[in-house]
């Protein structure tokens, strides 16, 4: 039979209505719990859904057109890069570990993200609450995908960028931003939103994102600056997301408070792990420097996060347990890092080196209280052995930390000259810790963390400790993949083919 | 609550000692030496004496350091547990109460070549 369409075109808050709140229905024949089988056991008490305002009023149709315009954009700036040789217009191969690692190490994270909200998206009773998580989750799949084409152009000419999901699941430094995100996606609906949605994507991002593609664009990697344009408008949505989930959790009911407050302590904590591997690039792998780590610190944790906290003081909110731990950190762990990532460089699929007197004299001005005091007399004896023939290599390999599972290589917050040594024994076996705020969340939830897959001891667990099997499966190739960029096949590539396309020779 | 969970739920350790094909896990660090960015792994028997652990592995590892030399091993403060601790050079790992992913410190107080360059 024929209906009679309406003639009316729907008004924005009326189509909002109509697209989301209006799909839903009152189940009759099963119970509630039965369908929603999810929200409950983390404790969270929600008395009204419809409570969950999304102020993007955005609708599935709209989201569909928005989306594939950004795409068609995108891919032609993608095609113009590769037909360009825009591979040979970055400041210098060198560039290309900060992009490596994003690509092992964090686009696999966009992919985690997508599976985790379309599994919250199903887990969710409100309908509100459901369409968001959905377009987040579709946002956050275009996201890997958008990233890992950008990228593919650079694995045509350069090494290390060919096996980046073997790096994500069995290298050792890629650990820190998988257990991050399989910590979240085996949590509850209502953690995994505090954990994405408010800690990584409101209070991280920014750290993460804005140094990263300030970075490309300032070292000529156009592929990823676009990227980075097509995701802008997404991320602004999510940061909306996070933040209205956790305001909707605090206004639902009072005894929602602690539980968000330790959620809120813990992936404060874990996502400050992951910016380790950010504050390592920014300050030694970009030619061209957008600002160090400090300043960025500086606008976009202390500024920015701490104007996020006195917003939420109202609910009673506290800022993060690990603030002020973070904030004695800052001078040193990108100093701490790389030193780590040049020794074991052997077993990194990028290349890492040692810095220039040039780059370290722009640390010493950045670092002025840490830099010439405890890190150049390291760097200055590692380029001693490195002028005697004798690379400084660290086979002795490292501790990882059971919780956050990077390399011990934080020392403790009131002494820079010491290792943190952090300790538990759970049901008479020991568990070894980087910090107090690692420990923490290992103490508040044993059984999960003891089953953490460790890289470094599976390589005696699982392969006798034999390093070239451990390549192998790994697939890192010896020689190409690895070690100082001083001597590289990368950096032999680059300098020929830039000579080639800049000069007669 | 050791894990939030629907119901009971327990894990399994993943690095449990039987994983380690009869050997076990063993970390070590040189205080205040931090050219080695994070505590050594090792990964030994636990009948290895101590004294080997000190002479084999222990000894080439910190060869790069411009102190190694000067460590005289008979002399050093050993810490386990993170507490002081006088290990047995002759008797193993295990007959020091040495246990699998233990953490062994020590200290060479006046050896500090790194930290004083500055
Ligand atoms: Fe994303
Ligand atoms: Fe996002
Ligand atoms: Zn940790």
């Amino acid at each position: 039979m024929d209906m009679k369409a309406t003639k009316k075109k729907l008004g924005m808050k009326e189509r909002y209505r109509a697209l989301t709140r209006d799909l839903g229905w009152e189940s009759s024949y099963q119970d509630k719990d039965a369908i929603f089988p999810y929200v409950n056991y983390e404790g969270i008490k929600v008395h009204d859904w419809d409570k969950w305002e999304d102020p993007f009023r955005l609708t599935m149709d709209a989201y569909w057109k928005y989306q594939a315009e950004k795409e068609r954009k995108f891919y032609a700036i993608i095609d113009a890069h590769a037909q360009n040789n825009g591979h040979l217009n970055i400041t210098d191969a060198r560039y290309l570990s900060a992009l490596k690692i994003f690509l092992q190490a964090i686009s696999p994270g966009e992919y985690a993200a997508h599976k985790g909200f379309a599994r919250a998206g199903r887990e969710f009773p409100g309908v509100g609450t459901q369409v968001a998580c959905q377009m987040q989750a579709i946002d956050e799949l275009r996201h890997a995908q958008t990233q890992i084409h950008a990228m593919s152009n650079y694995n045509r000419y350069y090494d290390g960028f060919h096996a980046f999901a073997d790096a994500r699941d069995r290298i050792w430094y890629t650990s820190v931003a998988r257990s991050f995100f399989d910590d979240a996606m085996s949590a509850g609906p209502f953690e995994f939103m505090i954990a994405i949605g408010f800690s990584f994507e409101y209070v991280l991002t920014n750290l993460l994102f804005v140094p990263f593609m300030s970075g490309a664009a300032y070292n000529g990697d156009m592929a990823t600056v676009t990227f980075g344009f097509s995701a802008q408008s997404d991320e602004a949505r999510h940061m909306t997301l996070g933040l209205e989930c956790i305001k909707f959790m605090l206004e639902q009911d009072p005894d929602n408070l602690p539980i968000v407050q330790a959620w809120i302590d813990k992936w404060f904590w874990r996502g400050f792990r992951v910016l380790g591997l950010v504050s390592t690039m920014m300050d030694y792998m970009l030619p061209k420097r957008v600002m160090s780590w400090r300043e960025a610190w500086e606008i976009y944790g202390v500024e920015n996060g701490g104007a996020l906290f006195k917003d939420l003081a109202r609910y009673g909110i506290r800022p993060p347990k690990g603030w002020d731990d973070a904030e004695k950190a800052i001078d040193h762990m990108s100093h701490q890092f790389m030193l780590g990532l040049y020794q074991w460089s052997f077993g990194t699929s990028f290349h890492s080196w040692i810095p220039s007197d040039e780059d370290m004299d722009w640390l010493s001005a950045k670092y002025p209280d840490t830099f010439d005091k405890y890190y150049r007399p390291r760097w200055a004896h590692i380029k001693k052995l490195k002028a005697a023939g004798t690379p400084f290599k660290n086979y002795g390999l490292a501790r990882l930390c059971q919780c956050c599972q990077l390399p011990s290589v934080f020392t403790e917050p009131d002494d820079p000259t010491l290792t943190c040594h952090r300790e538990t024994v759970y049901k008479g076996e020991k568990y070894q810790f980087c910090s107090d705020g690692c420990k923490d969340i290992f103490d508040n939830e044993p059984e999960k963390y003891i089953q953490s897959w460790l890289p470094m001891p599976a390589l005696f667990s699982e392969l006798g400790g034999d390093v070239g099997a451990w390549m192998n499966w790994v697939s890192l190739r010896d020689g190409d993949d690895n070690g100082d960029y001083d001597g590289s096949t990368d950096q032999k590539h680059f300098n020929e083919w830039r000579g080639l396309a800049t000069s007669n020779l | 609550m050791t894990v939030k969970s629907m119901k009971d739920y327990v894990g399994v350790s993943r690095d449990r000692v039987e994983n380690f094909n009869g050997k076990q896990l063993v970390y070590v660090s040189w205080d205040h030496h931090l050219l080695f960015a994070s505590p050594f792994l090792l990964c030994l028997p636990p009948e290895t004496p101590f004294a080997e652990l000190v002479s084999g592995p222990l000894t080439a590892l910190v060869q790069p350091d411009p102190d190694a030399a000067a460590v005289d091993w008979s002399a050093v403060e050993w810490l386990k547990d993170n507490a002081p601790f006088t290990p047995d050079f002759s008797r193993s790992l295990a007959a020091n109460g040495i246990g699998h992913k233990d953490q062994i410190r020590f200290r060479t107080p006046g050896l500090n070549a790194l930290l004083n360059a500055a």
